[in-house]
């Protein structure tokens, strides 16, 4: 996940990683991670700004960044050792060619294959 | 191909199966553009700049699919996913010329001609998922789907997010610490075949319609390289057999 600064809001993490933030921690599936400075906290407040290093520590994930050129690179977890944490399908949006957003789960109640290609 | 096995697929499927196709490529429309005009899709047809489907369903090559089911949960995990056979009757398709190919771009094609791949069983197990669903015997459970997925540790992990800041940093106009990041990203995922072919991709040789294709150094300038390796140079040595893990039921 790519971010252009070094807190992010509940809700951007929610929606980008697919990671729920709960009473007993972040979750996705049946995986919960508990949040140290979580608690005396609202994990309901989802417009809460959390500092990305600290969370990204305490949910094991990476966080490669270029401060000089704005950018943080917050890579997945690895928790399940697997590249899927859970078999359902992760928060995914794509613009098309004219950068119009199309939002994987729109498709709920249809069979779906994603086909990965490309030019080189 | 896909789109005519699409249309016939959702066309028996009662508009229940869709196909969404997703090009990676950190120069967005410029790279895809072409290719995606060409194929006139009329299913969801998107652009992944930053590779998500790397990071979030684990893809290392490309043609990759997943299958995803009614209720949004993957029944099969990202695995190379073949070119729909042609029908018998099809007449078959012309050989390239390639008599005005660099020597690299046939060898290239030679090792490509030698991965394999089994279009017949995979799209037999396609038909059946889309007719029979979760009965079919190639739908997985979500633990078999977890488990078939990519190995991931906390080093394959990081390789993601160097990844990322690389495409970032590549679009921003950063190439030098573009390379940097895309260096460890190699280093750290040595399994991911786009993670290689998409930084080659980005040092093109020449400005003919070879020159994303040529993916390894340049024969006048050949120290000026910034990885390690090439496409032919990696197949060479790791073998065109080895390209793709085999497609298991």
């Amino acid at each position: 996940m790519l971010h252009r600064s070094s807190t992010i809001t509940r809700s951007e993490f929610e929606q980008h990683t697919g990671w729920v933030f709960k009473p007993e921690g972040a979750c996705k599936g049946d995986v919960c991670i508990p949040l140290r400075d979580n608690s005396g906290d609202n994990p309901n407040d989802k417009s809460a700004m959390l500092d990305l290093e600290s969370l990204a520590e305490q949910m094991g994930m990476p966080l490669i960044s270029s401060p000089q050129h704005k950018l943080w690179a917050l890579g997945p977890e690895s928790v399940s050792s697997r590249a899927l944490t859970s078999a359902s399908a992760p928060p995914l949006s794509l613009p098309d060619l004219a950068g119009k957003p199309f939002d994987l789960a729109s498709l709920r109640g249809k069979k779906v294959v994603v086909y990965a290609w490309a030019p080189y | 191909m896909w789109q005519a096995l699409r249309d016939e697929l959702n066309a028996s499927s009662n508009n229940g199966f869709e196909l969404i196709t997703v090009g990676l490529d950190a120069l967005g429309n410029a790279g895809c553009q072409t290719f995606m005009e060409a194929a006139q899709p009329t299913h969801p047809a998107l652009i992944d700049r930053h590779h998500q489907l790397a990071e979030k369903f684990g893809v290392i090559n490309i043609p990759s699919s997943i299958w995803i089911d009614e209720n949004g949960i993957i029944v099969r995990p990202a695995e190379p996913a073949p070119a729909p056979p042609k029908p018998a009757d099809a007449e078959p398709a012309a050989a390239p010329d390639l008599s005005a190919a660099p020597e690299r771009l046939k060898s290239m094609m030679m090792e490509a001609a030698k991965i394999p791949s089994n279009p017949e069983a995979y799209h037999a197990a396609l038909r059946d998922w889309v007719a029979k669903g979760a009965a079919s015997e190639f739908a997985m459970s979500p633990d078999q789907v977890i488990n078939r997925s990519r190995p991931r540790s906390v080093e394959v992990a990081t390789g993601h997010a160097h990844f990322e800041l690389a495409t970032a940093l590549q679009i921003d106009g950063h190439q030098e610490a573009a390379i940097e990041h895309f260096r460890h990203a190699h280093e750290l995922v040595p399994d991911s075949w786009t993670f290689r072919r998409q930084a080659w991709s980005l040092q093109p040789v020449g400005d003919g319609p070879f020159a994303r294709f040529w993916q390894g150094p340049a024969p006048d300038s050949p120290d000026s390289w910034p990885y390690e390796g090439g496409w032919l140079e990696d197949i060479q040595r790791e073998g065109a057999e080895n390209y793709n893990a085999p497609w298991e039921p």
